[in-house]
């Protein structure tokens, strides 16, 4: 039998490997040091501890250890990333070119910047999530000062060609950044082959503790600087200032470790799952749409849309199941989600998307339990729903004058 | 988002699900809400013609948990009720029943109109003004 609740909101965040938290206790026990604390044996050991941390990250990324710098999260290297650019580079120029469906800490960073006179091109995508590579050509000036656009996106898990990017980015001497927040550990993510400046990474995305983040920033060719977000003590190469979370370095470390050397197999057992996943909901249900490209995706991601039923009620039928959904009624702001939107997904399917996120606990038990539940509560709800019924009898949904004002 | 028991159960058991035939003069038939708002409901009743009473009601909903818990409510409470009584059903006894949260009093206010819409309906059918 299988146990439940199951997780399956693997992009929002991932539970922590027991290997990673067996290398971190000791560092929440008896090794407690401050690795600043350059005296002593205990800030030895902390010291220790976090360079190996580094390197590892580094490894996953095929960068230079000397290039990671230690951060509270993703949204913290997102910000230090475009901000600490923006800022350093503004003799330079005063233009970013980003994209519609970028992560908010990457969307309300720009507006900020925005508003301090930095000017920004917010790039649409096509009805796939892709950012068409004439767009991002066409927009960059001679302003330009950095491009900062996903690897993988969050919501649609559809994935970018970084590689062509990185490459338009060093023809034309322009700074590229990306968030690589949902790629790093799932697909092959490598600096260097790609042409990437800055790379924003986060530990709970990669089966690694909440609260630590990195920022790969090259060291060489070209050699970036970054204008700190906070004032400090100037650890970190001066770029991030605050006592070094050991333990969550250490664990970081592990999770990349452990990500790095299973990345193969894991992600073809992901992709075999979320296929099985996929086309078992086709196949017992009609009107199901694919968010996103269904070939540039994360292995783990399916991001669907089941016509007819809201997303929350569809949520709320399968509350033995951790996933989410891009109904405006799960959100705080009441809005459908602005990524889908910026697909070209209507709102009328944006209310009735969920997304599921395979990661490396869930088994073939639990997709084949999770899709026999949506199909169960689907069929349920679309006997409940007015408007399945009114698609039936052939009325075009659309053609229907909505009294949204009774 | 934590649901009221009451909720849960209507969710669970959503009461008087299914269609009155539209051709029934005796049947008044609300539409409201719309799919990009995430919310439609369908709310049905047939009137008795002597005594003017609601005898039954179906629905229909396309929405959160409390949509469905709303408009299931309204069915459930306007039967049995005279038109003037039915019309009297406000979106706040809705919320109080079931204990709805700010972010979820549209559900009861959709109810509320789902009830005036399907009265409505009835009334101009039967030659009825307003």
């Amino acid at each position: 039998m299988v146990k439940l609740p199951i997780y399956m909101d693997n992009h929002a965040t991932t539970p922590l490997d027991p290997r990673v938290l067996d290398a971190m206790l000791p560092y929440l026990q008896e090794r407690f040091g401050n690795a600043a604390s350059r005296n002593h044996k205990f800030g030895w050991e902390a010291e220790q501890a976090v360079e190996g941390g580094r390197k590892e990250i580094a490894a996953l990324i095929g960068a230079d250890p000397r290039e990671i710098v230690f951060t509270s999260g993703a949204t913290e290297s997102d910000n230090l990333a475009v901000k600490g650019a923006a800022w350093m580079y503004r003799e330079k120029g005063d233009h970013i070119v980003t994209c519609v469906t970028e992560h908010k800490a990457i969307l309300d960073t720009c507006k900020h910047l925005e508003k301090e006179g930095f000017r920004v091109t917010f790039l649409p995508v096509d009805n796939k999530g892709i950012v068409d590579l004439d767009d991002l050509r066409k927009a960059i000036t001679d302003k330009t000062i950095l491009i900062s656009i996903m690897a993988a996106n969050n919501e649609v898990g559809v994935i970018q060609d970084v590689k062509e990017i990185g490459k338009i980015a060093r023809e034309r001497g322009v700074l590229f950044h990306t968030d690589a927040v949902q790629a790093a550990g799932k697909i092959p993510f490598n600096v260097n082959e790609m042409n990437v400046d800055i790379a924003s990474l986060s530990a709970h995305k990669i089966y690694g503790p909440k609260g630590v983040g990195a920022l790969f920033v090259r060291r060489r060719n070209p050699r970036v600087l970054l204008t700190p977000i906070i004032d400090g003590g100037g650890h970190e190469r001066g770029m991030r200032s605050g006592t070094l979370n050991v333990p969550g370095i250490v664990g970081f470390g592990k999770a990349a470790r452990v990500a790095r050397e299973s990345l193969a197999t894991e992600s073809a057992e992901m992709f075999r799952l979320r296929e099985k996943l996929r086309t078992t909901l086709e196949r017992e249900l009609d009107e199901v749409y694919i968010n996103g490209h269904l070939e540039k995706r994360l292995p783990g991601n399916l991001n669907m849309s089941f016509a007819y039923v809201e997303g929350e009620s569809l949520l709320m039928g399968i509350n033995d199941v951790a996933v989410s959904s891009g109904s405006a009624c799960t959100s705080a702001s009441l809005e459908p989600s602005y990524v889908l939107k910026a697909l070209g997904v209507g709102e009328d399917l944006a209310h009735t998307s969920i997304r599921f996120g395979i990661g490396r606990f869930n088994t073939e038990e639990e997709v084949d339990y999770v899709a026999s539940r949506v199909i169960e509560v689907v069929r349920r709800l679309r006997e409940l729903s007015p408007l399945y019924e009114m698609a039936k009898e052939g009325i075009d949904l659309k053609s229907v004058h909505w009294a949204t004002e009774a | 988002m934590a649901y009221s028991d009451k909720v849960i159960d209507h969710y669970n058991n959503p009461r008087n699900v299914g269609a009155l035939s539209k051709e029934d003069p005796n049947v008044g038939t609300g539409l409201v809400g719309a799919p990009e708002c995430g919310d439609v409901m369908k709310l049905q009743i047939k009137v008795n013609e002597e005594s003017g009473v609601i005898e039954d009601a179906k629905f229909k909903t396309f929405g959160c948990g409390s949509a469905i818990a709303s408009s299931s409510l309204a069915t459930e409470w306007v039967k049995g009720k005279t038109l003037a009584e039915a019309l009297a059903i406000k979106n706040t006894d809705i919320v109080k029943e079931l204990s709805l949260p700010p972010v979820k009093i549209h559900c009861s206010v959709l109810a509320e109109d789902a009830i005036k819409a399907a009265i409505h309906d009835w009334k101009k059918k039967n030659g009825h003004k307003g």
